[in-house]
C-alpha cells in the first residue's frame, strides 16, 4: 500500500445520501478474478445519463469525492474501493460512512473522511458554484481543504498512522505469531473443523 | 463485571489486546469463503508466499454465480465461468474444502454453515459477505469482511478489530397471525433507518425473539446489516441446541455436554448496560414491506405510498422522491394496489426449508396470476432436496411456479436470474436497491407469506386478502 499524507485535486459533489455499494458497482460488475480495472463498473447506472456529474467537465478528473450520508453501505464488496481509486479518487468526504466500506477504504489507501455535515453542504456548494476548485486532503492534520474552508474530519488514529506509513496489515499482524499459537493450543477441543467427516 | 452477549463473545477470542490506538486481535473459529471476494485474496497469498493458515476452519461453496437452471451444463456466462473455475484451483491448491455446484451440500454461504452444524454459540464467524450477520441467530459474533480482510483472515486466522457498540433490540409481546421474522426486521429497519445500526452489534431479545424457530431468527439476524450494523446476536437457547444437537458437525457425547454447558453463558447479564436501547411491540406488527430504493423504505401493507412534501428532513425527502422515481410509484397510491411482474422466493434471507414451507401452504390449491412469474429458489440443494420429500416442489409447480436449483439468484442477479429494465418484484431477499435485481428492476421487500399471497392475486398482498 502506498503511504498516504496530502492529497490535492478536483472535488466531486455528489448530492446523494445512502449511496449503496451496489450504485458504486453493480454485481455484474463483480465476476472478475483480477485486482485492477474496475472503474468502467464505477457509478455504472448512473453513469449512462449524460447529466451525471462525472460526465460533466471538470468533475471527469475528480479524485476528492464529496458525498452525502451514509456512504458506503450495503454489500461488503471491497470492488467498490477498488472501483473508486481506479476510477482515479484517492479520497471519499461523507458525514457517515457503512462501517464495511470505511474499513475496506483503510485497508486499500483510499482516505475516508468524516466531515459534519454542515462543512459537506458548504463543500458542495462552493464545488458547484466554481467548478473545478482543488480541494486538499491532509491526512497529518485532518482537514479538507478549498478556498477560504477549512473542514476537520474524523479518521481512527490506528488506520491514520497505517495510511501515513502506508503498511500491509497482515505484516503486522504476523509479529504476533506467537501470540496466536498461543491463543490456538487454548481453543476448545469441541470447537469444530471443516475437516471432511467420514462417510457414513 | 457484567457483560452483555456480545462483549463475552468478544472477549473469549482476544489474541492480544491493543494498547491506545491500536485495535484488539481477534481470532477466527470459521471462515466461509464463495467465488465472488475470494479470488484476489488467493491471489494475494500467493504473491506474498503466504500459506492459508488453517484450511480445518475454512469452507467454501459456490453461490452467487450458479445458475439456478441447466445445472449440469458449464455456465453459459463465461465471465461467471472463470470465476467458480477459479475457486475450484484455489481451493484445490490451499487445501480448503469445497462444495461445487451439483453437491448435496452445495447452496447459499450463509444456509449451509448452520445446516452443515458448523455455525454454533459463541464463536466468531466471518464471510467475504455482508450477510454473515445471519449465523448470529446462533449467539455466535458474525460479520461481513472485505476481500483484503478475508486475505488476513487466509493468512493469520485473525482480523484486528475495535470494539463494537451495543445496542438491544427488544421485541416484546406475540406476533399476530401472518405476521412473521421478515416482519420484525423490516419494521426494525424503518424505525432505527439504514445507518441506525452503525459501530454497533445489535442483540435481539424479548418474548417475540424467543418464540422465534432458528429459521426465523436467521432472518431476522440476516438483515442487521441493512440497518448499517455490523452483526446482530440472538443469545443461544433450548431452541438453538435443538437444531444443532445432530447436525454433522454439532459437538457429541461428552463434547456435547461441555458445549451446552458453556453455550448456557452465552447470555448478557441482567444488569448489563446497553450503549442504546430499542423498543418495538410485536403486538402491533403487521405484515411490512417496502415501497422505496433502500430496506429502510417500507410500511406496513395496509398504508398507502408516502408523500416526500411531509418529510421534514431534507435528504430523507430528496432520497424519498428519487426512490419513488425510480420505483415509478405516486404518492398516495395504496401499497396493495401496486402490481408486480415476478415475485422471488429465496436468498439467505428466506431461501429455508420452513420459509418454502410458509409460502407453500399460502399457495397450495391456487394458482399464480397470469403474467406474473414466480422463482423459487431454495437456498441449498439440501433444502430443495428436503422440500420435494416434502412435496413442496409439487405445490410451486402446479400453482405455476418455477422450481428451480440453489443459489443467490435474483437477490442480487449475478446469475441469468435477472429483472427486465421496469419489471418490478416482490422479493423475499434483503436489499431493494436500485438495479439490485437487473438494471432498471423495482424491488418491494416481502416475507415469504406476502411473496405467497402476491403472487396469487398479482398485487401486493397478505394471505388474508387471499381470504376475501
Amino acid at each position: 500500500m502506498d503511504a498516504f499524507t496530502t492529497h490535492t485535486g478536483v472535488g466531486v459533489p455528489l448530492r446523494r445520501s445512502n449511496v449503496d455499494t451496489d450504485q458504486i458497482i453493480p454485481a455484474v460488475y463483480l465476476k472478475r478474478v483480477t485486482r485492477t480495472g474496475f472503474e468502467d463498473g464505477l457509478f455504472a447506472a448512473w453513469r449512462g445519463d449524460e447529466h451525471f456529474i462525472l460526465n460533466q467537465e471538470p468533475f471527469k478528473a475528480g479524485s476528492v469525492l464529496v458525498a452525502g450520508p451514509d456512504f458506503g453501505t450495503g454489500s461488503s464488496r471491497e470492488h467498490a474501493v477498488w472501483a473508486l481509486m481506479d476510477y482515479g479518487f484517492r479520497v471519499v468526504v461523507s458525514s457517515r460512512f457503512a462501517d464495511i466500506f470505511r474499513g475496506n477504504a483503510g485497508k486499500q489507501g483510499l482516505v475516508a473522511a468524516q466531515c459534519s455535515q454542515s462543512d459537506v453542504e458548504l463543500l458542495w456548494k462552493l464545488l458547484e458554484a466554481e467548478p473545478g476548485t482543488p480541494v486538499t486532503v491532509d491526512l497529518t492534520d485532518k482537514t479538507v481543504r478549498a478556498k477560504d474552508l477549512v473542514a476537520p474530519f474524523e479518521i481512527d488514529d490506528y488506520t491514520r498512522w497505517r495510511l501515513l506509513e502506508g503498511l500491509d496489515d497482515i505484516a503486522l499482524t504476523l509479529r504476533h505469531e506467537a501470540e496466536i499459537s498461543g491463543f490456538e493450543a487454548n481453543r476448545q477441543t469441541w470447537l469444530p473443523t471443516t475437516d471432511p467427516l467420514p462417510a457414513v | 463485571m457484567s457483560r452483555t452477549l456480545a462483549e463475552k463473545v468478544w472477549e473469549a477470542h482476544v489474541v492480544r489486546h491493543g494498547s491506545g490506538a491500536e485495535p484488539d486481535l481477534l481470532y477466527i473459529d470459521l471462515h466461509l469463503l464463495h467465488e465472488v471476494t475470494s479470488p484476489q485474496a488467493f491471489d494475494g497469498l500467493r504473491l506474498a508466499g503466504r500459506p492459508l493458515r488453517r484450511a480445518d476452519l475454512t469452507i467454501a461453496t459456490e453461490d452467487h454465480n450458479v445458475p439456478t437452471v441447466d445445472i449440469d451444463k458449464p455456465i453459459a456466462d463465461l465471465v461467471s465461468r472463470t470465476q467458480v473455475e477459479t475457486l475450484r484451483r484455489n481451493c484445490a491448491e490451499f487445501g480448503v474444502r469445497l462444495h461445487p455446484m451439483g453437491d448435496l451440500e452445495q447452496g447459499i454461504v450463509h444456509v449451509v454453515g448452520p445446516q452443515l452444524g458448523l455455525t454454533q454459540p459463541g464463536m466468531t464467524v466471518v464471510c467475504g459477505d455482508s450477510h454473515t450477520s445471519t449465523h448470529g441467530a446462533f449467539g455466535a459474533l458474525a460479520f461481513g469482511i472485505g476481500t483484503s480482510e478475508v486475505e488476513h483472515v487466509m493468512a493469520t486466522q485473525t482480523l484486528p478489530l475495535r470494539p463494537f457498540k451495543t445496542m438491544a433490540i427488544n421485541v416484546d409481546g406475540e406476533l399476530g397471525p401472518g405476521v412473521t421474522a421478515k416482519d420484525i426486521i423490516l419494521a426494525v429497519i424503518a424505525k432505527i433507518g439504514t445507518g441506525g445500526g452503525q459501530g454497533y452489534v445489535l442483540e435481539y431479545r424479548g418474548r417475540a425473539i424467543e418464540n422465534l424457530s432458528m429459521e426465523a431468527r436467521m432472518t431476522v439476524c440476516n438483515m442487521s446489516i441493512e440497518a448499517g450494523a455490523r452483526a446482530g446476536m440472538i443469545a443461544p437457547d433450548e431452541t438453538t441446541f435443538d437444531y444443532i444437537k445432530g447436525r454433522p458437525h454439532a459437538p457429541s457425547g461428552a463434547d456435547w455436554d461441555a458445549a451446552v454447558a458453556y453455550w448456557k453463558t452465552l447470555r448478557t447479564d441482567d444488569d448489563a448496560t446497553f450503549d442504546a436501547e430499542v423498543h418495538i411491540d410485536a403486538d402491533e406488527l403487521t405484515p411490512f414491506v417496502t415501497w422505496g430504493t433502500n430496506p429502510g423504505q417500507g410500511l406496513p401493507l395496509s398504508a398507502n405510498i408516502p408523500d416526500p412534501e411531509q418529510i421534514v428532513d431534507e435528504n430523507e425527502r430528496v432520497a424519498a422522491e428519487k426512490a419513488l422515481t425510480y420505483m415509478g410509484l405516486e404518492p398516495g397510491t395504496p401499497l396493495r394496489d401496486i402490481h408486480v411482474d415476478t415475485v422471488f422466493l429465496g436468498s439467505c434471507t428466506n431461501g429455508r426449508i420452513e420459509d418454502l414451507r410458509a409460502a407453500a401452504d399460502v399457495i397450495k390449491g391456487k394458482h399464480v396470476a397470469s403474467g406474473v412469474r414466480m422463482l423459487v429458489v431454495p437456498g441449498s440443494m439440501r433444502v430443495r432436496k428436503q422440500a420435494e420429500e416434502e412435496g413442496l416442489d409439487k405445490v410451486f409447480l402446479d400453482a405455476g411456479a418455477e422450481w428451480r436449483q440453489a443459489g443467490c439468484s435474483m437477490c442480487l442477479g449475478m446469475n441469468p436470474d435477472q429483472l427486465a429494465p421496469g419489471e418490478r418484484s416482490a422479493s423475499t431477499s434483503n436489499r431493494n436497491f436500485e438495479g439490485r435485481q437487473g438494471k432498471g428492476g423495482r424491488t418491494h421487500l416481502v416475507s415469504p407469506l406476502v411473496a405467497a399471497a402476491t403472487a396469487v392475486r398479482g398485487t401486493l398482498s397478505a394471505p388474508a386478502d387471499l381470504e376475501n
